[in-house]
């Protein structure tokens, strides 16, 4: 291996780093009804998700060539281009994150890139036609395909069980139904690790490729599909609890048979539109899904206002990465204090962020608690000013509407689960 | 600007089947299977339980076929 200057070493980390924030996102997208339907623990499926991400990365051997798919002109981009793009991914990505809000992974990182190649060779490295049809157009197909595809499952599901009544004869059926389930969502993971650690093999290739290490057009070195790999597992692992509460309790309350509908759909577009030349995002599919098993049951509901505020975040996620790149662009221009100056901000913005999230924790003993009711977001902000999160019981009147936040070992929210 | 309309309509129209197709195949073997578990009231009939459990097997393995498809696909 030749000499790694500093800039690409920091193009490396920063690069995996993102791929962390991917992995740690996108866990939702795979478990998140998993979880809410209580057909796994939550430890155990954001483990399970991360073994077949990791797995996932090592199955495909075709490695993105093109980190944006031809809407930024990637010709001759710099390294100090693709840093600055990485920047605003994650920036936005982690902000998401602390607002539990599921947007997509690969939009944050096209906007980045899009603002960075803007403010590094101006609006003609844009090619505006595929940001319509790359970006904003699957951003209204996706969850309407999906959405529309969970909604007459759910409804087809539901009218087939509807005679099953006797009590052995549901249990037995909630079963095979949690069953479908882990099979799907195990798919959604497999098909997660092939795609989005190929996206960041893909950048640190580039990368390398840019700074003339390796020769154009090779294929990435083992350590970069191994550290890929493990980036994306580990963030898939240690789990967007945030995310994962919005998407399974948030936008709609899941049943076993619901659940199974809405993974089902989502696995099944992820994997049709990936190899029939439409690419979907998988956030968008898997959003839309689990709001289409809500409005087929009866009687389900969807929490528009959770879901608008989503809306809002997709359609916020290509400018406002966009323009954190365009920023991060602008410095890094300045030569090297500029790129220092981008690397301390990044740093800076990631742990207030991460401070941010501990005023309000989410994590694997609450993360199926019902959130969003004003009251109940105010006491549970009062009880983890008061206490520190791993603390003891809170105030016992207090139990009675909320469980104690990461204090009861096994989840006392989630429903029994009947169909 | 040229946006492939007939790809994402086959997208959608494949998504839409093949969901369907499986969620309804999977329901129909759950169902089915249920049927073997002796009911709170009394037990089922022998010839019938045997009946529904192939018919529950093959659904799956219907799903199992689909699955692994998806797999190939993920993997090819």
């Amino acid at each position: 291996m030749e000499h790694i200057t500093l800039l690409l070493a920091i193009v490396v980390v920063t690069a995996l780093v993102f791929d962390f924030t991917n992995g740690f996102h996108d866990t939702a997208n795979a478990m998140a009804t998993t979880i809410s339907t209580g057909a796994m623990k939550p430890k155990t499926a954001v483990a399970m998700s991360a073994v077949l991400n990791l797995i996932g990365a090592f199955l495909s051997v075709e490695v993105a060539k093109t980190i944006s798919g031809g809407i930024v002109n990637e010709d001759g981009i710099r390294t100090e281009v693709i840093f600055a793009a990485l920047v605003g991914a994650i920036l936005w990505n982690l902000l998401t994150w602390l607002l539990g809000l599921p947007s997509s992974s690969s939009h944050a990182l096209f906007g980045g890139l899009i603002g960075a190649a803007v403010m590094s060779a101006g609006w003609s490295s844009i090619n505006g036609g595929t940001v319509v049809t790359k970006v904003l157009l699957p951003a209204i197909a996706a969850p309407l395909v999906a959405g529309i595809a969970a909604m007459l499952a759910t409804r087809l599901t539901y009218r087939i069980n509807r005679n099953v009544t006797d009590p052995n004869q549901l249990k037995s059926t909630a079963k095979g139904y949690r069953a479908g389930q882990i099979a799907s969502a195990g798919l959604v993971s497999l098909a997660h690790g092939t795609n989005d650690a190929q996206k960041t093999m893909g950048i640190i290739t580039l990368a390398l490729v840019t700074s003339g290490i390796l020769a154009p057009g090779s294929n990435p070195p083992l350590w970069v599909i191994v550290s890929a790999g493990l980036a994306i597992a580990l963030g898939t692992y240690l789990g967007g609890w945030r995310i994962i509460r919005t998407m399974g309790k948030g936008l709609t309350d899941l049943q076993p048979p619901q659940g199974f509908a809405a993974q089902t759909s989502a696995a099944t577009v992820i994997l049709a539109s990936s190899h029939l030349g439409f690419s979907l995002s998988t956030t968008q599919s898997c959003s839309g899904a689990v709001m289409g098993a809500g409005l087929g049951r009866k009687g389900g509901v969807v929490r528009w206002s959770t879901a608008t505020r989503m809306f809002v975040a997709w359609g916020l996620t290509l400018p406002a990465a966009g323009l954190v790149g365009a920023g991060a662009e602008f410095l890094t221009k300045q030569g090297t204090w500029g790129i220092a100056v981008t690397a301390v901000i990044l740093v800076g913005g990631s742990f207030a962020i991460w401070l941010a999230s501990r005023r309000q924790p989410v994590n694997h003993t609450n993360v199926n608690d019902t959130d969003g009711d004003e009251p109940q977001g105010v006491v549970t902000t009062a009880i983890a000013a008061v206490q520190p999160p791993p603390a003891g019981a809170p105030a016992s009147d207090l139990t009675t509407t909320i469980p104690a936040p990461a204090s009861a070992p096994d989840d006392p929210a989630r429903p029994p689960a009947k169909v | 600007m040229k946006i492939d309309w007939a790809a994402l309509a086959s997208v959608f129209g494949v998504s839409l089947v093949v969901t369907i197709a499986l969620v309804g195949l999977f329901t129909l073997g759950i169902v089915a299977l249920s049927k073997q578990s002796a009911t709170a009231g009394g037990s089922a009939s022998g010839g019938s339980v045997a009946l529904a459990r192939t018919g529950a097997y093959a659904c799956f393995g219907l799903c199992v076929a689909a699955v692994s498809y998806g797999i190939y696909l993920i993997v090819a």
